[in-house]
């Protein structure tokens, strides 16, 4: 399953929004729980793929690191990344999974409907490694942005 | 540069699994292709997901040296000193193109 703050999942969704009608993508910071991964943040990332920005999205690994290094800080840590769909459903796509290689890490795909978030849909990544590597449906739940962790 | 010095090695959330959840592993080396082969000799099951069959370093896995690609300079030749930092990176990327899962 997926928490995320309603905060980090209302940014994600605005970022798809902000890009269309290109693809938006980022990472997704907080902690592992055992099966869970919870969002406390979002970081945004550039698109790299600049030749097909509407159906591809790449993030740099130097950004990654630099993303990485300052949520060490916070002490949170990678546990998925997000990007969008424009005018296409909030369903993986076959690109997406071959090109997918962070396992037990979320997927998050936002649809985006003519400039506007449609569904938001997580998918974990399953598997032990490239040949049985699969994504798997999972759940998200949104958690008061306002109430810390520890409180609930 | 001496035979000891000792980089540290940034493990991805997706591969701590193989390392005993450790996020981040210190590794004697004196280049970044030392430091990797020490890193799967104490951590053996890493091995498989950094290198093809044939021994190469995986394409979709990405190896920065503080913030340069071992790629853009000598690759896993590429000379490290004491104090480096090497990140291991899987890419991250995808996109609607192709077929959408029903």
């Amino acid at each position: 399953m997926l928490s995320i703050s309603q905060s980090a999942l209302d940014g994600l969704r605005r970022h798809g929004e902000e890009t269309y009608p290109n693809e938006c993508c980022g990472v997704l910071l907080g902690k592992l729980e055992g099966e869970e991964r919870r969002v406390s943040s979002v970081a945004r990332c550039g698109n790299t793929r600049s030749d097909s920005p509407q159906n591809r999205y790449n993030i740099d690994p130097k950004e990654l690191i630099r993303i990485q290094r300052q949520a060490r800080e916070r002490g949170e840590d990678v546990v998925g990344f997000y990007h969008s769909h424009p005018d296409h459903a909030a369903r993986w796509s076959t690109t997406d999974l071959a090109e997918a290689h962070w396992i037990g890490c979320s997927y998050v795909i936002t649809a985006i409907e003519g400039g506007l978030a449609g569904r938001t849909c997580s998918f974990a990544l399953g598997g032990t490694g490239e040949e049985d590597k699969c994504f798997l449906d999972e759940e998200i739940e949104p958690f008061p942005s306002a109430a810390p962790p520890e409180s609930r | 540069m001496h035979l000891n010095d000792i980089m540290r090695i940034h493990i991805p959330t997706s591969l701590r699994q193989y390392a005993d959840e450790k996020d981040a592993v210190e590794v004697a080396g004196r280049t970044a292709g030392e430091g990797l082969a020490n890193l799967t000799a104490q951590y053996p099951d890493l091995r498989r997901q950094l290198y093809t069959d044939d021994g190469k370093l995986r394409a979709f896995v990405n190896f920065y040296l503080n913030d340069e690609d071992i790629r853009s300079l000598q690759q896993e030749n590429t000379p490290v000193k004491e104090g480096d930092s090497l990140s291991i990176v899987p890419s991250i990327a995808g996109g609607v193109e192709l077929t959408i899962a029903e």
